[in-house]
């Protein structure tokens, strides 16, 4: 596993020509942010080293360019649901990294108050209704989601991003049937980087795998290239309007890698060198910035924004680092109001 | 005062806080023809579909809906129409619904209601029977109801409704015809108060949902020996009314608990344990309790009333404790 893969940023072996009607700007933004998720789960790992990062950290290295497809398409007012490996979506639905870094290290000022962990972060003001430590299991509460929107007669959209793993749990057929006959408004992104944990997806998984289960419902589906953001930026712009145009929920494959193991403590022994360095070669962060280059975005422009992103996300580390552990009465709020340990004598 | 039975004592509430509150719903199976057991009867023309909501039969989505919908400013009642088939959302309830207020940092709040039929109702087997509130209990963040009469029911549904905490909510299916006088007007109970459903001076029994009539069965019959009988029907195991509890139990020097569920790790071993805990000094027995032997539930009747708690066992028990006492 290579150390930094900002080495890794040379010379990356997929090159595309940018197409001709290509928003540079917003492609810039898109890189911005998916350099500041990377360099996060970079700061999380050695924090996990450092002993700062207590608890298991699931790492979305080669994954950032669904996080920042999905969301930058995603009204502020819209929702989304998260997995256990949700940094990345995290990040690109707006949260602050340094709440998010003292979440991860269980400080003060995390955006769970220290109470979650990396595995529940969730930010509700920025329309991030949580990541889930059960697999499948924010598919549920993405359907009650837009089932609440359908009811208040609201226009949000929901998101529910979640692993291939998650297509062998039962939620996720319950919850793809209910979307259908309710034509709900989610869009189910399958975040495929091809491993459920440490099990390759497709070993266990009979039938036509995420989108054909999907179409067996009603549901139409797209599968795409979830390493090309601009793939994945085009397919998220039309699924959504459709979703919004009334036309019920909408399912996105989005094939990708996980070029770090299931957790951070995990080596992966179980794929082969071999297989790594040449997922490497697909990693999405340096194919955005191989588009940006051809696309005429200055060395020194991208320089920057690569600088601003460590900028920020080493002050998060270093101020999440000095922030203090939540006061000890904190483990007894926000349990229930009828029978508050706080109250109760039990 | 209006003469109700449980069930329409229930509907009743659903209806008053539904017209009360327009981000109340209901959803589950069948409910769009009156729920499995008519508790929702009339509920979908007055509310239509929207608001009384069919699902189909994935217990898990049901629940998992529900929370997501809870988070989301509505309040749901869910109803899973057999306690055992709410073990198919266990994830959800426990995993999800009682954790994400704490675990996001108080975030969210997940106001929700679990309507799980519960208890032995004739010939209805292993898988339709169980009685399974003391798992609830032991689940931080989620609110436990039981509630034994038709004004209970209305009062405490309605204040569950109303609860911003996940509340489980156990309707004996045994009781759905049993009728009682409901008050009239805004009935509302607060959750976490017992009730004395019969005074005494001698012995403390301490009960739930349809065990309490065999209670007060047996305390009526007991009277006429001499024997005074105090029936403290808890009506919300979480929180659980310790107080009027240990204020009974001070009097009587006495404690029972005699409830349908499996005796073993029951809520009556919880109570036991902290009367003990709490008033060893004052007792003149030990304590007492009564249960289903841990036995799954019989088909046949004979074999399904014979792990069953009835008043006759608890005379028995409550004689013996008499004739088993000291002064404390």
């Amino acid at each position: 596993m290579p150390a930094n893969s900002a080495e890794r940023r040379q010379g990356s072996g997929r090159r595309r020509a940018a197409p001709g009607n290509l928003d540079v700007a917003r492609l810039l933004d898109s890189y911005r942010t998916m350099l500041r998720i990377r360099a996060f789960e970079e700061a999380a790992v050695r924090g996990l080293d450092e002993k700062l990062v207590l608890g298991a950290i699931h790492p979305s290295i080669g994954q950032e360019a669904v996080a920042v497809g999905v969301c930058a398409n995603l009204e502020p007012s819209d929702i989304l649901l998260s997995t256990h490996r949700g940094h990345g979506h995290t990040i690109a639905k707006g949260a602050d990294t340094l709440a998010m870094m003292r979440e991860l290290f269980g400080r003060e000022g995390g955006t769970c108050q220290g109470k979650g962990g990396s595995m529940h972060i969730a930010d509700f003001k920025v329309g991030m209704l949580g990541a889930n430590g059960v697999v499948a299991a924010n598919i549920l509460i993405a359907v009650g989601a837009a089932h609440a929107v359908r009811l208040k007669k609201g226009r949000e959209i929901v998101a529910c991003i979640f692993g291939d793993g998650a297509i062998n749990r039962g939620p996720f057929l319950e919850g793809l049937n209910w979307a259908g006959v309710w034509k709900l408004p989610i869009l189910f992104v399958c975040e495929d980087n091809g491993f459920a944990a440490t099990t390759r997806t497709h070993a266990m998984t009979a039938g036509g795998g995420p989108a054909a289960r999907a179409e067996s419902f009603g549901i139409p589906s797209s599968t795409i290239d979830g390493n090309d953001i601009l793939a994945v930026e085009e397919a998220v712009r039309r699924l959504l309007a459709e979703i919004r145009a009334g036309g019920g929920p909408r399912f996105l494959l989005c094939r990708t890698y996980r070029l770090t193991g299931h957790t951070a403590a995990d080596a992966a022994g179980y794929r082969s060198r071999d297989e790594v360095e040449k997922a490497w070669d697909g990693d999405p962060v340096a194919r955005t910035r191989d588009l940006l280059l051809t696309a005429g975005v200055a060395a020194s422009d991208i320089a920057d924004a690569e600088e601003a992103a460590r900028n920020e996300i080493t002050a998060a580390y270093d101020a999440a680092k000095a922030s203090p552990f939540p006061p000890l009465e904190r483990a007894f709020a926000d349990v229930q109001d009828v029978g508050d340990p706080r109250r109760e004598a039990f | 005062m209006t003469r109700l039975t449980y069930a329409e004592a229930a509907r009743d509430a659903i209806a008053e806080e539904m017209r009360r509150d327009p981000t109340v719903w209901a959803v589950g199976e069948d409910l769009g023809r009156g729920g499995v057991f008519g508790q929702y009867k009339g509920l979908p023309e007055e509310f239509g579909p929207e608001r009384i909501a069919d699902a189909p039969i994935s217990e898990a989505c049901i629940m998992g809906a529900a929370v997501g919908a809870a988070l989301m400013g509505t309040r749901p009642i869910v109803e899973l129409r057999f306690s055992d088939f709410a073990l198919c959302a266990v994830d959800e309830l426990v995993n999800q619904a009682a954790k994400a207020r704490y675990m996001f940092g108080g975030q969210g709040r997940v106001p929700l209601v679990v309507r799980e039929p519960i208890g032995m109702w004739r010939s209805s087997a292993a898988q339709h029977s169980q009685s399974l509130e003391g798992w609830y209990t032991h689940i931080p963040g989620l609110v436990v109801v039981a509630p034994a009469t038709p004004a209970c029911n209305k009062g405490l549904l309605k204040a569950a409704i109303r609860c911003d905490d996940p509340v489980v909510y156990l309707e004996h299916k045994n009781l759905w015809p049993l009728q009682g006088e409901v008050p009239d007007g805004e009935h509302l109970i607060e959750i976490g108060k017992a009730r004395i459903a019969r005074a005494g001076r001698d012995l403390t029994l301490v009960s739930w949902s349809a065990a309490v009539h065999a209670c007060v069965e047996a305390a009526v019959a007991l009277a006429g020996a001499g024997i005074e009988i105090e029936v403290v029907d808890l009506r919300s195991l979480w929180p659980w009314d310790k107080a009027a509890v240990l204020a009974s139990v001070e009097k009587t020097g006495r404690l029972m608990v005699a409830h349908e569920a499996v005796r073993v790790g029951g809520f009556g071993a919880e109570v036991a344990a902290t009367v003990a805990e709490c008033l060893h000094g004052a007792l003149k027995a030990p304590v007492k309790r009564l249960g289903a032997p841990r036995v799954p539930i019989s088909y046949a009747p004979n074999l399904e009333d014979e792990v069953r708690v009835t008043a006759e066992k608890i005379i028995a028990a409550a004689r013996a404790m008499m004739a088993d006492s000291h002064s404390a």
